[in-house]
């Protein structure tokens, strides 16, 4: 099926859940994501459950902070 | 090479200075042609950390950002946060915290809050530095 990942249409197997997504695209610090799929945020705790639908837009974004030294 | 509009390079430093005494952050929305990125919008966010020596971004405003960053058929190539007091180079702490490797990480130094330093860099998954040259246009 397929599905649009950060902005790009991706194909994956039918019934993809969402942590399995974040291995296929090797997400690289996936503790530090925040998920969302049709802009609606996921907790981290439903990725295992969470299947995917044909046409789902997923946005991965990571945690963004810093300081100065 | 970075290429950047005045009127957003004028954006980042006015956010930056506005925020102060606290560090300010944001994104950077643009296009990557022929290994030459273009910031073509940025994007002001808040420091939730109200900090001058940390900030974290709020998720929701990162999310709203991304939402008009597809819309506007950019991709997300960055983001920047200023630092109040200490030079334009990334801390411990923010190589610790660059998760995403593929991200360009800007910084805006007010040290000389009259003479603002902005410096962009690559920190890749070894947490190791590079500088990429930014034009400004």
């Amino acid at each position: 099926m397929n599905i649009t990942v950060a902005g790009k249409k991706t194909e994956v197997e039918e019934g993809i859940s969402i942590a399995k997504l974040i291995e296929v695209v090797k997400v690289e610090n996936p503790l530090y994501v925040t998920v969302s799929i049709n802009e609606e945020f996921v907790d981290s705790k439903a990725f295992e459950e969470t299947v995917l639908k044909e046409n789902d837009f997923v946005e991965f974004l990571y945690f963004m902070g810093g300081g100065s030294f | 090479m970075i290429q950047i509009g005045q009127e957003e390079y004028k954006t980042i430093i006015k956010h930056a200075k506005e925020g102060l005494p606290n560090e300010a952050c944001g994104l950077l929305g643009g296009i990557v042609v022929s290994g030459v990125t273009y910031v073509k919008k940025i994007y002001c966010l808040t420091n939730t950390d109200a900090s001058r020596e940390h900030f974290s971004m709020d998720p929701k405003e990162q999310f709203a950002a991304i939402k008009d960053i597809r819309s506007n058929n950019l991709q997300l190539i960055g983001n920047f946060h200023s630092h109040p007091e200490t030079p334009a180079r990334p801390s411990d702490e923010d190589k610790r915290l660059a998760y995403d490797s593929t991200l360009l990480y800007g910084i805006v130094s007010l040290m000389a809050e009259d003479s603002p330093v902005f410096k962009v860099f690559h920190i890749n998954e070894a947490k190791e530095v590079s500088e990429e040259e930014v034009v400004i246009i």
